[in-house]
């Protein structure tokens, strides 16, 4: 073994990049039709009345949350992880062919998971929880995959030469015990088939519809505590781990402080559990459910933001990098963002607030500079730096880069201005009513003033969109274009290349 | 006592001892610096910033010590 030198092995690194950018092309498509559907209704029969089933909003909805979130930023966890890992645990997979073969193994499982949520979602296959719409052959097979993704992670760390973990891989573990804890949790559920009806019929079910364990209230409680901490495990806490390996490396700063990033670590891993009542206002559940939903939505702001100053600190006195490199603006931008939403959120989750927000447009505008600029921006970050490092070779287009950078920040904007404003109006007309107490306008009146603001939302759509296909290009063009380096490019930037 | 007033002090005992926990280990951190095997917590940056293979590790594993 000793007659080559050890080097890190990518391969499994680069399967899961090869699926975070076909998700994220597939599942921000698809986000664009519908922005557009909401806009403009007739959409809907584009492709034919035939088929129409096929292209409706309430299909593809679940579609395009479930491929943005468990395609596009799963896949980007794994790529990230098979990178990173490694890397901070100074152990290569080539020295272990078990640890490769369970890389492997979860990546064509994975592949073939997400090939049959695609098809069963579209074909209208749903439990009809949000983001646990899938049935339960493929939640089976989700957890297969997760728990050889523990293995992998276990198995590196089993055999690592550095002997304190660092950060990062707190985060990534945290997300690995978080979302199997709440995946298994919140997916109980019982196929109608094995189900008896009140006058003793059996067999009357079908095998590809099930029901949930649990009922009524209890149901909105668990779904709620799942959908909450499903932004916490698989919208956060990975994407902390990615900022907190890929920024100081490349910048080249250490962390503003290493202490704040484990106190923030512990805060964040408290609070947030408590905090998925905020999602819950005003409904069935217990008063006091409501209120420590928001009281501990309130307190989620430190840890948060704990995390975010620091790496915004990190680039303390090294702000002209900020400028000179579009890589390190997506990850300033990416922090920014994150300050951003984790405001934006404790200011919904105020009861009196959540009032107007609720059911309104400002919810997926919250959403989206949350996915979009934090996720989505962190995601493709780490996947540039990858890429020369990975591929061996120079970064294609660094302008191309920039353009990217600036187009997909113009789309953003364009997001979530459009839905504040058309939010709070919704909010405010539904709620709106004359001395006697009479509403003042009807939901119609309602659709005719958002039409605008639903049609710039889709543009924007277009942008994110179109950034997104540029970064496919270039990183397309990465692996194939340039010839190869001679060996893994020491300096640590494909901006100071 | 019945479940609610078990579960409110529960609740409000919990919140105060996590206050208390989380501050003392705010205190410990910055009083000490150095964890239990001396390593400068500052210095775990360097897991990321120096993570080629043939770096040094920040804190090796006591086997790959003796090699
Ligand atoms: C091209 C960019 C995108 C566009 C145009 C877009 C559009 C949309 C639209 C129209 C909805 C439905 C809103 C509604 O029901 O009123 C939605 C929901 C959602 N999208 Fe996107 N999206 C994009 C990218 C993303 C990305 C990258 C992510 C995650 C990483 C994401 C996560 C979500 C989530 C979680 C929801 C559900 C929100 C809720 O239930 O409130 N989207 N998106
Ligand atoms: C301190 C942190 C945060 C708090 C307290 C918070 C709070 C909230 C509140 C109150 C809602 C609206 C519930 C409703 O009325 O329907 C919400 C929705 C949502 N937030 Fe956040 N948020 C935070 C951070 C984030 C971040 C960073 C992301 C993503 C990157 C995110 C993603 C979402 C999603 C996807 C929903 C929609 C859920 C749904 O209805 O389908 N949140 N959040």
């Amino acid at each position: 073994m000793e007659n080559r030198p050890l080097e890190y092995d990518y391969t499994v690194a680069k399967m899961f990049m090869l699926t975070t950018i076909v998700l994220g092309i597939v599942g921000m498509s698809i986000g664009v039709f519908i922005a557009f559907e909401l806009a403009y209704p007739g959409l809907n029969t584009i492709f034919g009345k035939t088929i129409a089933e096929y292209t409706a909003f309430g299909r593809l909805r679940p579609l395009h949350t479930d491929s943005v979130a468990f395609g596009f930023t799963v896949s980007g966890i794994f790529a990230t992880w098979f990178y990173v890992g490694q890397r901070v645990l100074k152990v290569s997979m080539a020295e272990s062919k078990f640890l490769m073969f369970i890389g492997k193994l979860q990546f064509w499982l994975y592949v073939a998971g997400v090939a049959a949520a695609v098809v069963s979602l579209f074909m209208g296959y749903t439990s009809s929880k949000e983001y646990a719409e899938f049935e339960w052959p493929i939640d089976i097979a989700i957890v297969v995959v997760w728990v050889l993704w523990g293995v992998s992670i276990f198995g590196l760390i089993g055999i690592r030469r550095e002997k304190s973990l660092y950060i990062s891989i707190w985060y990534y573990i945290a997300t690995f015990l978080g979302v199997a804890m709440l995946y298994l949790f919140n997916n109980m559920e019982v196929p109608t088939m094995l189900a008896t009806s009140p006058i003793g019929e059996t067999g009357i079910g079908s095998w590809m519809h099930s029901v949930s364990m649990y009922a009524g209230t209890n149901d909105a409680l668990v779904q709620w505590w799942y959908g909450h901490n499903a932004v916490a495990f698989v919208f956060t806490v990975p994407i902390i781990a990615m900022i907190y390996y890929f920024l100081p490396k490349e910048s080249g700063q250490a962390i503003y402080s290493y202490k704040l990033s484990l106190l923030s670590f512990w805060g964040l891993m408290f609070v947030y559990l408590w905090a998925g009542g905020h999602h819950l206002l005003y409904s069935t559940v217990p008063d006091w459910v409501q209120t420590m939903g928001s009281i501990f939505s309130i307190v989620l702001i430190l840890p948060s933001w704990g995390s975010a100053i620091n790496m915004l600190l990190t680039m303390k006195g090294e702000w002209q990098q900020v400028a000179a490199s579009p890589l390190i603006k997506f990850m300033v931008l990416a922090s920014t963002f994150y300050m951003f939403s984790t405001l934006e959120g404790p200011i919904q989750a105020i009861k009196s607030v959540n009032a107007i927000a609720h059911f309104t447009n400002w919810i997926p505008g919250h959403v989206h500079d949350g996915t979009l600029g934090w996720v989505g921006f962190m995601i493709i970050a780490s996947l540039f730096h990858m890429a020369p490092r990975v591929f061996k070779r120079e970064l294609y287009s660094k302008g191309l880069m920039a353009a990217q950078f600036w187009i997909q920040t113009l789309g953003i904007v364009l997001y979530f201005t459009s839905m504040w404003i058309s939010g709070i109006t919704q909010g405010m007309m539904w709620r709106a009513h004359d001395e006697f107490g009479n509403l003042a306008y009807s939901f119609m009146d309602t659709v005719n003033v958002l039409h605008p603001y639903y049609a710039l939302r889709g543009l924007g759509g277009i942008f994110y969109l179109t950034g997104f296909l540029m970064f496919a290009y270039n990183i397309y063009k990465t692996m194939s274009a340039r010839p190869v380096e001679e060996s893994e490019l020491q300096n640590a930037s494909p901006m100071g290349a | 006592m019945d479940i609610n007033t078990f579960s409110a002090y529960s609740y409000f005992f919990l919140i105060i001892f996590l206050v208390v926990g989380s501050y003392s280990y705010i205190y410990h951190l910055y009083k000490n610096r150095k964890d239990a095997s001396g390593v400068d917590y500052e210095h775990y940056s360097n897991m990321a910033l120096k993570d080629d293979i043939g770096d040094a590790p920040v804190k090796p594993m006591p086997d790959e010590k003796k090699k």
